[in-house]
């Protein structure tokens, strides 16, 4: 019944993505006002006024403790909402990907496209804080830049799980499971608002196997100047999720399509 | 290789299990135009799907452009336009840009596509709307559109699921008149159609599906000779003034549908006189269609679908 084969990468990916960016483009001011907006509120609501009562964490002032934990989240939160709900709207309701199949266009490259057009958006999202955490003096450091490519792949990794919900799912409610169980608690847990290290011993091991807390583990050094360790294991964890979730993604998509 | 643009043998599709293609046959010549007709749940648009490689076979061969489906389905969809039963257009894009992007997907660009774009917005007379957003279109200029852009990729097969179902008879009527163009431009017609009188102006050629099966299949007018006698009494009234009118021997030549009596015959002369001058009886006479065909050989119980 299921069609277990690798997916095939094929030049249609980029049709798909390429569709979903001129989409963008079109909704191109309250797209920016949302990427802009929501990361300002957060840095100078939570960062300057609770970094006041915190001061330093990590050895880092709040405001940069948090902008460096969030260019992280955003693109987590972004990949993963277009996964749900966009990927979502265009398979049912808007069946885009019905039109889509009557062109050369195949399952496989509209699960490709869609990953990477959810991973651009969460790198659209955390170049904004990036440069919103400039702006406010809260990251000063070149090598921060790398953290652009890190969103990507962090974008990936959550576009992966949320493509293959989406596939499943029988109506948009069915997301507040996923939201509730699944992201929330990343959100809240891996380190973006306080380090990882002040939970309890059990509750650090569950963290690990979370793929936010590797993002982090990389992502924030490299935003304020230090030096990241343990790089290659952080990239393998994310790695492997993003190729693993776009192969089940992929399986799950064509029994959703191919019937 | 084969004078066959389609050729399909044995076809079966089962769901969970439950067949609804049970082997059918299909041989489309390359030019004109071929009908596939059949009730609600006939299972035409599931053979569509299949010969469109978005379904695969359970069952059968299939060869479309002289390739096999699903083996080189991608490929062969470069050379197929599709009007779907359910227009499926991009809510998030104008008129024009639905064309374009659309374009996009059989990898078509630059210089020559605007005015294509042009010529086909033209073609469906949707050029005033060129920069309307989908969701501002009623449902017959939306249907247009779809047609326009199943043209985008100069198809040499279109394949039309039920074009003008839910549609005004003027835009259907325009419908038919570009559809006879394409046709005479050498363009490969596929279409399913429950509109006898589609079939009739368009095919010629059909194929009467039911319950996953064809129940027969030719040119419109030898249909209606092979199955039925060339003219029709239609008796209505009340059913109390009808016994009087027919005798023993019209019983295999009648049908009864609520207070409706369909005569077939081929001296209508005689059945006339016996009901011309009752005062509570009317009668229409009209030569036999394919509609008759069809409701012959697909029963005139209702589907429930
Ligand atoms: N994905 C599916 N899963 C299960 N059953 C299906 C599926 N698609 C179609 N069917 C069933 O197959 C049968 C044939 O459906 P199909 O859509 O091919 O009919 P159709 O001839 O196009 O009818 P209509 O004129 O109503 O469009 C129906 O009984 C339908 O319920
Ligand atoms: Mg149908």
């Amino acid at each position: 019944m299921l069609d277990w084969r690798l997916p095939r990468m094929r030049h249609g990916m980029i049709h798909v993505w390429r569709r979903n960016l001129l989409v963008w483009r079109k909704l191109l001011v309250p797209s920016l006002l949302l990427n802009f907006g929501e990361p300002f509120l957060y840095l100078l609501g939570l960062g300057l006024g609770l970094g006041r009562f915190v001061g330093e964490l990590g050895g880092l002032p709040y405001l940069t403790f948090l902008a460096s934990g969030l260019i992280a989240s955003s693109s987590m939160n972004t990949a993963t909402f277009e996964g749900l709900f966009s990927v979502y709207t265009r398979m049912v309701p808007q069946q885009t990907y019905e039109g889509m199949l009557a062109t050369p266009l195949e399952v496989d490259d509209i699960v490709a496209g869609e990953m990477l057009w959810c991973a651009t958006k969460g790198l659209f999202s955390s170049s904004a804080i990036l440069l919103v955490s400039f702006l406010l003096g809260a990251i000063s450091h070149w090598q921060a830049l790398l953290c652009i490519p890190l969103s990507f792949l962090t974008g990936l990794c959550f576009a992966g799980p949320a493509i293959m919900v989406a596939s499943f799912s029988r109506s948009y409610d069915f997301f507040n499971y996923y939201v509730t169980l699944v992201l929330t608690p990343m959100f809240i847990f891996c380190g973006v608002f306080y380090p990882v290290t002040t939970l309890p011993d059990f509750a650090q091991s569950l963290v690990q196997l979370l793929p936010l807390s590797h993002a982090i583990a990389v992502i924030r050094p490299l935003a304020t100047g230090q030096e990241p360790t343990q790089v290659i294991a952080h990239l393998s964890v994310l790695l492997a999720f993003a190729l693993v979730s776009f192969y089940w993604a992929t399986v799950l998509v064509r029994r959703r399509l191919v019937q | 290789m084969n004078n066959f643009i389609i050729k399909a043998e044995n076809l079966k599709k089962s769901f969970n299990g439950e067949f609804v293609v049970k082997g059918v046959d299909l041989q489309v010549p390359f030019g004109g135009c071929f009908g596939l007709l059949g009730p609600n749940g006939a299972g035409k648009t599931t053979t569509l799907r299949m010969i469109l490689g978005q379904s695969p076979l359970s069952e059968g061969n299939l060869e479309v452009l002289g390739m096999d489906v699903p083996t080189h389905a991608s490929h062969i969809r470069r050379d197929i336009g599709v009007v779907p039963q359910l227009d499926n257009l991009d809510p998030d894009f104008t008129v024009m840009e639905n064309l374009k992007v659309y374009a996009g997907f059989f990898n078509l660009r630059g210089g020559g596509l605007q005015e294509r774009i042009g010529e086909l917005l033209k073609f469906v007379e949707l050029t005033e709307k060129a920069n309307v957003r989908i969701n501002q279109l009623s449902g017959g200029m939306k249907r247009r559109l779809s047609i326009a852009r199943a043209l985008v990729n100069n198809p040499r097969l279109l394949v039309l699921d039920e074009p003008t179902t839910g549609l005004d008879p003027q835009v259907r009527h325009m419908i038919w008149g570009r559809l006879r163009e394409l046709k005479q431009s050498g363009t490969t017609l596929l279409l399913t159609t429950h509109f006898m009188e589609e079939a009739e102006r368009l095919c010629d050629d059909i194929v009467i599906m039911d319950h996953g099966v064809i129940l027969s299949k030719g040119h419109p007018k030898q249909l209606i000779k092979q199955h039925v006698e060339p003219e029709v009494v239609e008796i209505h009234g009340e059913m109390d003034a009808l016994p009087g009118i027919l005798t023993e021997h019209d019983i295999h030549r009648v049908e009864i549908v609520g207070e409706t009596i369909y005569y077939f015959t081929n001296a209508p002369d005689e059945i006339i006189r016996r009901v011309e001058n009752k005062p509570d009886v009317h009668y229409l006479h009209r030569p036999a269609n394919l509609e008759d065909v069809f409701l012959r050989l697909t029963g005139r119980e209702l589907r429930e679908i």
